[in-house]
C-alpha cells in the first residue's frame, strides 16, 4: 500500500536551563494509507512532542533540529509558512490533547467548523455550508442541532466528537490524535474511539494515535510503536507486540496492566525514566532493565528489523524471544 | 455480629434541586475491608467519598463510624475520627503548599495528633512511613513539592496517611494522574498497607481493572444510586446489571481476542435525559422493559454477596437497609485460604 507519511531521523530539542533536552531523538517510521499506528509511552517519553512536530507545530523552547517529515512527496520541514498552513487540516490534521479545551468558548460550534472550511476553501454558499456542517456532525455521531450550541453546553464526549468533526472537515490523509479520550469515562471513551475508527475507515486516512494506555492502543491500532525517553524503542504489528513483545520495556509495560481474569500482584516498573538533560550512557532503559548487561551502557542500541517488527535493544539479534521477566528492584 | 467500621443508612445528598446520591445503604465490616466505588462522572462517587470522610453532612440519612453517628460525635470522638479516617486525593499537587518543604505535610499531622513525643521519634516515624511506600527518605525530605514527580508526591500522601495509623483510608482516584507503570506500583503499595497493617480502604475509581485487582467488594453507582454491588468476582466477573455489563465490556483490555464489539452503543450519557423516576439507566439500557420507565427497581439480593437494582432480576425485593454481610471480602478471603467455602 502507499506510504502516506514517512518520518526520517526526526529530532526535537528543548533548550532548557540545564542544557538541551532531546524530547524526540532520531525517530523514524512510515505510515501506509489507512494504517492505524498507536504510539505509546509514559509522560515525558516525547510522544506528544512527536505528534506536534509531525504538524510542525513545535513551539519554543522546543525546536525541530533535524530530520524530515515526508507527507507523500512533500517535506513538511521545507515548506513556507503559507504552504504549511495549506497542508495542515487539508492533508494532515490533529486532534489535540485536551481537545475539549481547544474549542473557543465564545463561538457557536457552527462558526468554528466554518472557520476551518473558510480558511482552505473560501466562502461557500450558506445552504451548502449548512449541509456540509450537518453532514460532518452526523458523521461523528452528533445531532446537527449541536452546530448552534456553545461548547459549554456540550458534554466532554460531545466536545471531543466536535473536535473530530473539525479535524476531519477537509478529509485529511493523516490524522494525529493525541490522547483523544484522556478525560472521558470508559463507556464514552469506547464510543469516541469507535467513532474515530469509523471516520478513519470512511476517509481511508492513516491515524497516529498517541497514548499511554496499552489496552486502548491495542483495541484500536494495527501497528504499535513504543517510545522511551525520546526514542522509538520498538515497533511492530499489534498482535505480535502484545503476545510477544521484544523490548524488555514493552514487556514490563504490558505486565503492569491489571486484567480482570484473575487477581494477581500488581507489578509496576521500578525506577523512573531518566531526565532528558541527564541521560545515562548507552540504552536509556538500561538502569531499569532486568536484562541489562555491559553492552547496554556502552552504546545506544539502533533500531533493527526482527521478523515483521523493529526493536532497539542489544539483546538482538542474539535472542529470538524474551525470557520471562521479573522487574528488578528500584535502582 | 460486630459493629461495622462504617455504615451508611439511607443517605441522600442534594445540591439545590439536584440529587447527587439517593437511597444509599452500605455497611462495611471492621475487618480490613477493601471496597471500590465505581461509576462515571456524575454518578456521585466523589460525593460519597466526602460523606464518608465527614467533609459534608448528608442532606438525609446517617453515617455511623464504629457505631457512632458522625453528626453527633463529641469533640474527642470527632478528633479521633479525624485521625482514624484518612483521605488520599486525586491530584497530589493541589494538596501541597508550594512554599513549604514536603516535610511539612508529614510533621504537621504528627504534631497535631500528638503522635510523636520527640523530634527524633517523629523523624523515625516519618522515615518508616516513607520507606513503606517505596520512597528513600534521604531523597525525599527537605525537598520542595515541585522538585518531585507526580508519582512521588502521591506516594508522600500515602505515607502521610499511613503515618497516622488510620483504620480507614478513603482514596479518591489516587492514581488517575499517574503513568500506567507507576500506577501498578502505587496500588500494590496501598494493598500492602491493607494486608500488613490491616488498614481498610475505600477506593473511588472509574477503572474497573484496578478495582478488581485491589478490592474484594465493589459498589457500582449510576446517577447517585446503587446499580449493583457486592463481591468483585460477581459484579465485575459476572455482572448482571446492564450498566455494569456495559462498563465491563467497555474496558480496553490489551487482548485481541476480546476486542470491543462494533455494536452501536446507546446515546452519550450526557445526551440521555436524566430520568426523574423509574430506573435511571432506562434511557441507555439495551434491555429496557416497559416497567423500567415508570417504577423504581427494588433492591434485590440474588446471591449472598450481590445486590442488584434492576427489573430484569426476579428475586424478591429485600429490605434496603438490611445490607449487612454483603461486603465481607476479608472473611471470604480467609475462608478461601482455609479451603472452606464462605
Amino acid at each position: 500500500m502507499d506510504t502516506v507519511l514517512r518520518v526520517e531521523n526526526l529530532v526535537v530539542q528543548y533548550d532548557t536551563a540545564s542544557g538541551p533536552a532531546r524530547a524526540v531523538d532520531s525517530v523514524s517510521f512510515t505510515l501506509r494509507q489507512g494504517e492505524r499506528l498507536g504510539l505509546i509511552g509514559e509522560s515525558g517519553s516525547g510522544k506528544t512532542t512527536m505528534g506536534t512536530a509531525l504538524m510542525r507545530l513545535t513551539r519554543a523552547p522546543g525546536r525541530i533540529v533535524g530530520g524530515r517529515v515526508m507527507l507523500g512527496d512533500t517535506d513538511i520541514m521545507a515548506l513556507s509558512q503559507r504552504d504549511l498552513r495549506a497542508v495542515r487540516l487539508r492533508d494532515i490534521a490533529m486532534i489535540p490533547q485536551g481537545a475539549m479545551s481547544s474549542l473557543n468558548p465564545v463561538l457557536r460550534i457552527r462558526v468554528q467548523i466554518e472557520d476551518a472550511i473558510h480558511a482552505h476553501e473560501g466562502r461557500l454558499p450558506k445552504a451548502e455550508m449548512a449541509a456540509r456542517i450537518a453532514a460532518l456532525l452526523t458523521r461523528v455521531g452528533l445531532d446537527p442541532v449541536v452546530a448552534d450550541r456553545f461548547p459549554h453546553e456540550l458534554s466532554g464526549g460531545m466536545k471531543q466528537r466536535t473536535v473530530m468533526a473539525i479535524a476531519t472537515a477537509l478529509s485529511p490523509k493523516v490524522i494525529v490524535a493525541d490522547e483523544p479520550t484522556s478525560a472521558l469515562d470508559v463507556v464514552v471513551q469506547r464510543q469516541v474511539m469507535q467513532t474515530l475508527g469509523r471516520l478513519q475507515s470512511g476517509l481511508g486516512a492513516a491515524v497516529v494515535l498517541i497514548g499511554h494506555d496499552m489496552g486502548l492502543i491495542a483495541q484500536f491500532a494495527d501497528t504499535v510503536g513504543v517510545m522511551y525517553a525520546g526514542r522509538l524503542v520498538e515497533i511492530g504489528p499489534v498482535a505480535q507486540m502484545i503476545a510477544a513483545p521484544r523490548h524488555p520495556y514493552t514487556r514490563l509495560l504490558i505486565d503492569s496492566l491489571p486484567g480482570i481474569d484473575a487477581k494477581r500482584r500488581l507489578t509496576g516498573i521500578p525506577g523512573l525514566p531518566p531526565r532528558l538533560t541527564d541521560m545515562p550512557p548507552g540504552c536509556a532503559f538500561a538502569p531499569r532493565c532486568p536484562l541489562a548487561s555491559a553492552a547496554c551502557t556502552a552504546s545506544v542500541p539502533a533500531l533493527q528489523s526482527i521478523g515483521d517488527g523493529q526493536v532497539a535493544c542489544h539483546l538482538y539479534p542474539g535472542l529470538t524471544a524474551l525470557p520471562p521477566l521479573t522487574a528488578k528492584a528500584a535502582p | 455480629m460486630t459493629t461495622p467500621l462504617i455504615e451508611l443508612r439511607g443517605v441522600r445528598q442534594t445540591y439545590g434541586g439536584f440529587t447527587a446520591l439517593d437511597r444509599l445503604h452500605l455497611s462495611l465490616p471492621d475487618t480490613a475491608a477493601t471496597l471500590a466505588i465505581a461509576g462515571e462522572s456524575g454518578s456521585g462517587k466523589t460525593t460519597l467519598a466526602r460523606i464518608m470522610l465527614g467533609f459534608i453532612k448528608p442532606s438525609e440519612g446517617q453515617v455511623l463510624y464504629r457505631g457512632r453517628d458522625i453528626a453527633t460525635m463529641s469533640r474527642t470522638e470527632r478528633f479521633a475520627f479525624g485521625r482514624e479516617v484518612q483521605p488520599i486525593f486525586q491530584d497530589p499537587f493541589n494538596v501541597f503548599n508550594p512554599f513549604y518543604r514536603v516535610d511539612h505535610v508529614l510533621t504537621t499531622p504528627l504534631r497535631k495528633f500528638g503522635l510523636a513525643s520527640s523530634a527524633d521519634e517523629a523523624r523515625t516515624k516519618i522515615e518508616d512511613a516513607l520507606r513503606r511506600v517505596g520512597l528513600r527518605p534521604q531523597d525525599t525530605l527537605g525537598r520542595f513539592p515541585h522538585e518531585l514527580s507526580g508519582g512521588q508526591r502521591q506516594r508522600i500522601m500515602v505515607a502521610r496517611a499511613v503515618l497516622l495509623r488510620p483504620r480507614l483510608i478513603v482514596a479518591d482516584e489516587p492514581v488517575s494522574m499517574v503513568d500506567a507503570s507507576l500506577r501498578a506500583t502505587i496500588l500494590d503499595e496501598i494493598r500492602d498497607l491493607n494486608r500488613d497493617l490491616g488498614i481498610a480502604f475505600v477506593y473511588i475509581t472509574h477503572d474497573l481493572t484496578t478495582a478488581f485487582q485491589l478490592c474484594d467488594d465493589i459498589v457500582v453507582l449510576y446517577q447517585g444510586r446503587v446499580a449493583e454491588a457486592g463481591a468483585v468476582e460477581h459484579v465485575i466477573g459476572a455482572p448482571q446489571h446492564p450498566y455494569s455489563q456495559l462498563l465491563v465490556s467497555s474496558i480496553p483490555l490489551p487482548d485481541l481476542s476480546r476486542r470491543w464489539g462494533d455494536d452501536d452503543l446507546q446515546a452519550d450519557p450526557a445526551q440521555a435525559a436524566r430520568q426523574s423516576h423509574g430506573c435511571r439507566f432506562a434511557p441507555r439500557c439495551p434491555r429496557v422493559l416497559d416497567r423500567c420507565w415508570g417504577t423504581d427497581p427494588a433492591m434485590t439480593r440474588p446471591e449472598a454477596h450481590r445486590l442488584l437494582a434492576c427489573h430484569l432480576d426476579t428475586s424478591p425485593a429485600m429490605q434496603e437497609r438490611d445490607v449487612s454481610g454483603v461486603f465481607s471480602g476479608p472473611v471470604r478471603r480467609a475462608a478461601n485460604q482455609q479451603g472452606v467455602s464462605p
